[in-house]
């Protein structure tokens, strides 16, 4: 139990001037579970491709120590020869091919460059047997759920006789049922002798099946604290204590009556139509408020604004959006958006522009017909309005006749939102406003939010950044498990109140 | 304030470098058909731009360039069409059955092949845009299907001969109405094209002239004044050495005008309209346009509703010109439009394209079909060296694209 399996010291990473991990420091016990625990963008999954040979020996610093040995991988097959094996968020499986065909995908069972059909069902079926699936070897993994492809992935990393097992976020998209399953499953290997690591956001997961927990906090090792006795609490006070600055504009908030409420929300997930991504959400927006919607990687924040715009995400979706009082359809992108909802997506470069045309014509994509007559667009009071959000929202270009594709991010985010203001909305939603700005661009972002809500607009922001919500808005929903499980004043609105509504989990 | 415009200038000069790199992409194809032309010119010891052969070029090229045109919005909007050489011999079929067999007036049997030809577009159009089957697997579909159609509609023969107001569509002239006028060393030339000439760059010029005056009272930056007369007097100056040349010969081939008119207006369209507009959001990023409430389904469908009324009308002159429907009409027309669409600029993953670019493509390949065959060149040489100009259109395009 004492024998230390793992050692990575003093990892420091760097992206193009930005430190993602700084000297930061794991060390794990031989037949331990150990649990990494942060806020999104902490650093844990950056830390992991460290240790998986993603980011390849020489473009990070530090020592990893493996089994007493120093570690130079070059790229994953080096660190899954070592048997560290990772298991990603988004599953790595072939859909198309059989559970046994993807159990060995690299490694195939054959003689003499031939598949051995026999040899590997049966060992397959040995493998299904060890993590508790019943299914057929012989079985499309695309009709098996994704918990079930979770186990596939588990079962095909002990076929590599695995001595580190990595997990992230094993049980975010998982059902209750499912994840108690895989937690049980990770306690048995554990007394087989497993080493695993998971990145969880679900503290109470974490509590109940961890030995150790290492919490991370913006690319740094705050604490390794033995889970014995840990409550959620001491956790979450690790990975949020971090103070506010004034990186905020002043605003003084001037909140009219209701403008939108979205009712008793429920969406299912496409690719689990038994699944609930959103759990009857209810929340409201008033005139001139900024309300902020916080919660963790794969709460629903984004699955809930993207269904109630144009129903663009989820199947299975039910409950009312009222607007000024009137139920309000917005099964479609452009009822929603003559309903005078916007929606400004997380993924600005997949979602919010056209890269390869110019600012002016991203600017007037989504109210062409406020510029046409006729069908007929006046290009020339085109050019004038995108001149004049150029202006005023400084976006740096020197002509609107510029490619997008060619502006720094906080300029395209600058371009994005002038083509939601030109729609004139009633009430926008801004999904990760400021992911992968600098902190100059963000002040900006942040005033013109503000005038936003100062013209009677109501802005529902969404963003994994809790300082940015605490910075930012009048009121903040909490959103676990796609249930709202919480809903803070400014006033009563701390870091670690909304941490603790956004790890609560249904079963805990 | 001086430190905030200092870096300003500074990022803005890469990206105006950029500009003039896409710029470069875009004129390319037009000082690449310029060489071309001179190229052959030399080759063939001016006989390429002789008045009659002149005339021959745009008549043989006609239904391709049609074809193109419909083609550019297609790929623009990120899908392809297989099916047009299939539309065209099964639209000619159609014509030569109003016509021919039926004796219905000509002008009604025109009509009704056009809508014949937008039905097809509209059946491969529903699969496409409502059910969600790639373009290319459709119209691959459609190739076969309406080549089997046509078979079928001529029993495996061919209809004809068509009434002469058809053929003259394909193949007739403009009437000298006015008669002839002297031009001294170049004799004779007919009186209604040299005007119906002089009107194009009058409209050219007065259509600019206004553009410009009304972008001046935006406050908008325009060419400068000898920049802006030079680019006329450039129009100006191709326009009517070609009018004049065809104003020697037998006067305007009526195909020419219906294809002026087609440039200009689907020129007009795909900058100017709502409908064109979408067209460049859908192929530029599907899913920022249909977040921005652009109906998606809707646009690819009349795209595809368009591409086979125009492969409809490329139909009746092809069969036109034979004076004849055949079932093989329109064989590998669908590869000629493609590669005039590549050739002219547009981008394989859509969102770019210039209805004047495919036009262009359209005619480079025409030139050295028509070059070639005037120096005496075997047909296998000709395919050879289209096949190269297409890749070597695309793969500059590439390159230029990566140096961006």
């Amino acid at each position: 139990m004492s024998e230390e399996v793992l050692v990575m010291r003093d990892i420091t990473k760097r992206f193009a001037g930005v430190t993602a991990l700084h000297e930061v420091s794991l060390t794990v016990r031989r037949g331990e579970i150990h649990a990494i625990c942060g806020e999104n963008g902490a650093g844990k999954s950056t830390l992991m491709k460290v240790l998986s040979g993603v980011h390849p020996h020489g473009t990070y610093e530090g020592d990893i120590l493996f089994e007493g040995e120093p570690c130079a991988f070059q790229g994953v097959r080096d660190s899954e020869r070592r048997g560290i094996v990772i298991i990603h968020q988004e599953l790595a499986l072939c859909g198309q091919l059989s559970v046994a065909e993807n159990l060995f995908l690299g490694n195939e069972r054959a003689r003499r460059g031939f598949v051995d059909w026999n040899r590997t069902n049966h060992e397959a079926q040995q493998l299904l047997d060890r993590v508790g699936l019943r299914e057929s070897p012989t079985t499309p993994v695309n009709d098996l759920g994704v918990g079930k492809q979770q186990l596939v992935e588990i079962a095909k990393a002990l076929s590599k006789e695995v001595r580190l097992l990595i997990l992230d976020e094993p049980t975010a998209a998982l059902n209750d049922d499912d994840s108690q399953h895989l937690l049980d499953l990770l306690d048995g290997l554990r007394s087989e002798g497993v080493t695993s690591v998971i990145i969880s956001h679900k503290l109470g997961e974490v509590t109940r099946i961890a030995d150790t927990v290492t919490v991370l906090r913006d690319g740094r090792t705050i604490e390794t604290l033995p889970a014995e006795g840990l409550s959620e609490e001491r956790i979450i006070a690790g990975m949020v204590g971090r103070d506010l600055d004034d990186r905020f504009p002043p605003r003084t908030p001037d909140i009219g009556e209701e403008v939108l409420r979205i009712e008793n929300w429920t969406v299912h997930s496409p690719a689990q139509p038994d699944r609930k991504v959103v759990d009857d959400a209810t929340l409201s927006l008033r005139r001139g408020e900024i309300v902020g919607l916080a919660g963790l990687m794969g709460a629903g924040r984004t699955e809930l604004a993207m269904s109630v715009f144009g129903r663009t995400y989820g199947v299975g979706i039910s409950g009312r959006v009222v607007k000024d009082g009137r139920e309000i359809d917005t099964r479609t992108v452009r009822a929603a958006i003559d309903h005078g909802l916007a929606y400004v997506s997380e993924d600005r470069k997949r979602y919010g522009l056209n890269l390869i045309e110019n600012v002016q014509r991203n600017v007037s994509a989504a109210a062409l017909d406020k510029l046409a007559n006729r069908g007929w667009v006046n290009e020339n009071e085109e050019n004038s309005v995108a001149e004049r959000f150029r202006r005023s929202m400084g976006i740096r270009t020197r002509t609107v006749s510029t490619p997008t594709g060619t502006l720094s991010g906080g300029n395209q985010q600058k371009v994005v939102l002038a083509k939601w203001m030109f729609t004139d909305p009633d009430v926008l939603i801004l999904d990760e406003p400021t992911r992968g700005i600098d902190v100059g661009a963000k002040y900006e972002i942040y005033s013109i939010i503000n005038d936003l809500a100062a013209q009677g607009r109501a802005v529902l922001v969404i963003s994994s950044e809790l300082p940015e919500l605490l910075g930012l808005c009048d009121r903040v929903y909490a959103l676990s498990e796609g249930r709202v499980t919480g809903e803070v004043s400014r006033e009563e609105a701390t870091q670690e109140r909304l941490m603790q509504y956004m790890t609560r989990g249904q079963g805990s | 304030m001086t430190t905030k415009t200092a870096p300003a200038r500074g990022t803005a000069s890469p990206a105006e470098s950029r500009r003039l790199s896409i710029n470069l992409r875009q004129s390319g194809i037009y000082v690449a058909f310029a060489l071309i032309v001179v190229l052959f010119t030399v080759l063939t010891g001016g006989d390429l731009l002789q008045p009659q052969n002149i005339s021959n070029i745009v008549v043989q090229n006609s239904y391709v360039l049609i074809l193109a045109i419909g083609m550019i919005l297609v790929i623009i909007g990120g899908h392809i069409d297989l099916s047009v050489g299939s539309t065209v011999a099964l639209t000619g079929a159609v014509c030569a059955v109003l016509t021919v067999q039926w004796g219905l007036p000509w002008p009604l049997a025109v009509l009704l092949t056009l809508l014949a030809g937008a039905l097809i577009g509209a059946a491969q159009g529903y699969w496409i845009a409502y059910f969600g089957i790639p373009a290319f697997i459709v119209t691959l579909a459609g190739m076969l299907v309406f080549r089997a159609l046509t078979m079928s509609t001529l029993g495996n023969q061919g209809i004809g001969p068509f009434p002469d107001e058809i053929r003259s569509l394909a193949n007739g002239f403009t009437g000298g109405y006015l008669g002839n006028v002297g031009l001294g060393p170049l004799g004779g030339a007919d009186l209604v094209s040299l005007l119906a000439g002089l009107a194009c760059v009058a409209g050219f010029a007065l259509s600019q002239w206004r553009k410009r005056v009304a972008r001046l009272g935006y406050g908008q930056t325009v060419d400068p004044m000898p920049v802006f007369v030079l680019k006329i007097a450039g129009v100006a100056v191709v326009v009517m050495a070609v009018v004049v040349q065809l104003a020697r010969f037998r006067n305007l081939p009526w195909v020419l005008v219906l294809l002026a008119a087609l440039t200009l207006g689907y020129s007009l369209m795909a900058n100017n309209s709502v409908f064109g507009r979408h067209i460049y959001s859908i192929g530029g990023n599907l899913q920022a346009a249909t977040l921005s409430g652009v109906k998606v389904k809707a646009v690819t469908f009349w795209v595809f509703v368009n591409m086979g009324a125009l492969a409809g009308l490329a139909g009746v002159i092809f069969a036109g010109r034979l004076n004849q429907a055949g079932p093989t009409a329109g064989m590998s027309f669908e590869l000629d439009a493609i590669a005039a669409a590549f050739i002219g600029g547009a981008a394989v993953q859509g969102g770019v394209g210039k209805v004047v670019g495919a036009i262009t493509g359209g005619l480079i390949m025409g030139v050295i079909n028509n070059g070639m065959s005037l120096i005496g060149a075997p047909s296998e040489r000709v395919m050879l060296v289209k096949g190269l100009v297409l890749l070597a259109a695309v793969a500059y395009d590439v390159w230029t694209k990566r140096r961006a």
